[in-house]
């Protein structure tokens, strides 16, 4: 099923990247928005290559309904401005470094608190689960956001075939850690591997989706390809990137940017405007790919999807649980 | 010393090259923004690389007096009060950027979120430091103050420091870039130790001696 809409992006929004990026990504992240955009055609005419190229298209994807009814934010913008240290700290690095990342094949071990721990093929998991398209807005610990038309399935469902035992509190994601193929991680900024971890509860929630790619195509490698987190409600920090290995435990996990700074980024990180970072107010946020006189939006209490998580917060002091 | 004396015109033609060249971070900085290639976070980029030549210009001027005593030559001096201008002028610009594209000019945003953020209220100090400074850059204030100008202008290696910790306070994790930055100001400031040394001791002890 395609997007009703893919919005145009004029030339001079996209000349920028030539920039920082090396020419051979850039004519393939055009190459891929065009296809994006005229793949049905192509398709029909019999012209289109049906392999040998990234970025390959996914097909078999439904819509949600809990899609933000908003346009998102362009995809030249999506794929090169990443915080993905593994492959460096600037927000241009991933794009020109990711092409280093082998993701198939790629397997996830599940461990800890299952029925049924193992080390599986991603594209087994991929057979069991329904993939939807969730229009989601990312709000960055750093006060800037996009809108991003991801497509995953939910959390839930693969955590529910894993058979989670009565004892399975928390669950635990990390990070491939192959210095070979993420260079950054050749250098200590943070504590290799990236680990990530969410409350049961949290990660049973409907809204939280295990990513696989985001505008109609294979998750590109900066945005953490092949199978990452997103939890809407949370820094986009929490939504841990090319996974390969979930683990049920009893036991709050260690997470990678509370490790590096406690009292800076807590483990639960949701969005909330009134709480600010110790260095800066979380109260507004930049829009990426806003004209340059566009005031800062207002950040939303659980960044707008306060109605489907609040419940998982009462009674809870959120200024002391940030 | 130089062996042979540069004219009036000959120094007029330098020094407006040297302005021209001082200008053309902010013209390629402006070109971006007119045309639109600042990015997918124009106000991020604007607040880096207007910051970005605060700092290198701060640390430029405090460069001249030292390369006097080095090369022992008054070149490096004359151009020590349009470094000193040009700091004052890309900090501007930088107080403009937050002022207006990151604040909306919007009083309640800034009472908002100065008192959240210690970097910001560094960085407003420093700038609210050099105002005084540009003030009295004239050669006609510079007479009128004496020894009490010189005094006042050693303010400006607090602002470096405050520009440095500013910095550092704004960083996440990869402090490479303010180290690289701190290091070249520890030179500086290395050649001004005597001064500072005076600074830093108590007026009690000096009488005693
Ligand atoms: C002498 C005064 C100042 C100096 C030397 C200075 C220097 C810098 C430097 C070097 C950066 C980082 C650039 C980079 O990361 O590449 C920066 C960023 C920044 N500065 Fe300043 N600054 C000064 C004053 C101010 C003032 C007065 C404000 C606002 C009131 C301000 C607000 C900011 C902001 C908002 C950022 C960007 C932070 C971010 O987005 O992470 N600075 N400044």
């Amino acid at each position: 099923m395609a997007r009703k809409k893919i919005p145009a992006i004029k030339e001079n929004e996209v000349t920028p990247l030539q920039l920082f990026n090396n020419s051979r990504s850039l004519i393939s992240a055009s190459r891929r928005q065009f296809l994006a955009q005229g793949a049905g055609l192509l398709l029909a005419s019999g012209l289109m290559p049906t392999s040998g190229w990234a970025g390959n298209k996914i097909t078999d994807y439904k819509r949600s309904s809990l899609s933000l009814n908003e346009t998102p934010t362009p995809y030249e913008y999506v794929t090169t401005y990443n915080n993905f240290y593994e492959f460096g700290t600037s927000k241009g690095d991933p794009a020109v470094n990711a092409h280093l990342l082998k993701t198939k094949p790629w397997s996830v071990t599940i461990e800890g608190e299952v029925g049924k721990p193992g080390v599986y093929d991603l594209e087994d998991i991929l057979k069991r689960q329904q993939l939807e398209e969730r229009i989601y807005r990312l709000r960055c610990v750093e006060a800037w956001s996009m809108v991003v038309p991801w497509i995953g399935f939910s959390l839930a469902d693969l955590i529910k075939q894993m058979e989670p035992t009565s004892k399975a509190k928390y669950v635990e994601f990390t990070t491939l850690y192959d210095p070979e193929q993420m260079p950054g991680q050749k250098r200590r900024t943070l504590k290799w591997p990236y680990t990530e971890g969410l409350r049961i509860d949290e990660a049973m929630n409907p809204l939280t989706l295990m990513a696989t790619g985001l505008y109609g195509e294979e998750m590109p490698n900066q945005n953490g390809a092949p199978l990452r987190l997103i939890v809407p409600w949370k820094y986009g920090f929490k939504s841990i990137k090319s996974i390969v290995k979930i683990r049920l435990t009893e036991q709050m996990p260690k997470t990678s940017w509370n490790e590096s700074a406690r009292h800076e980024y807590g483990f639960y990180a949701n969005v909330n405007p009134s709480v600010s970072h110790p260095r800066w107010s979380q109260s507004r946020e930049r829009v990426i790919g806003a004209p340059l006189f566009t005031p800062k939006r207002d950040t939303e209490m659980f960044n707008g999807y306060g109605e489907q998580v609040a419940e998982l917060y009462k009674g809870m002091n959120l200024r002391r649980f940030f | 010393m130089v062996r042979k004396k540069l004219s009036r015109i000959q120094w007029g033609v330098i020094k407006t090259a040297v302005f021209i060249l001082c200008l053309l971070p902010f013209m390629a900085i402006s070109w971006d923004a007119v045309n639109n290639l600042l990015g997918p976070d124009p106000i991020q980029t604007l607040h880096f690389r207007t910051g970005d030549w605060t700092l290198r210009f701060l640390l430029i001027t405090l460069t001249m007096s030292p390369l006097q005593r080095l090369l022992k030559t008054p070149i490096p001096i004359r151009f020590r009060r349009m470094f000193g201008l040009f700091t004052f002028f890309y900090a501007s610009t930088h107080m403009m950027v937050w002022l207006v594209l990151d604040q909306s000019l919007s009083l309640d945003n800034m009472l908002q979120d100065i008192p959240e953020s210690p970097y910001i209220i560094l960085g407003l100090t420093a700038y609210s430091l050099l105002i005084p400074l540009a003030i009295t850059s004239t050669t006609g204030m510079m007479r009128r103050l004496g020894r009490r100008w010189t005094v006042l202008h050693r303010t400006v290696y607090l602002i470096a420091v405050f520009g440095v910790i500013h910095f550092f306070w704004l960083t996440k994790l990869d402090y490479q870039e303010p180290l690289i930055y701190s290091l070249i100001l520890g030179v500086l400031l290395a050649f001004r130790w005597r001064i500072l040394k005076a600074i830093f001791t108590p007026k009690s002890a000096i009488s005693k001696t």
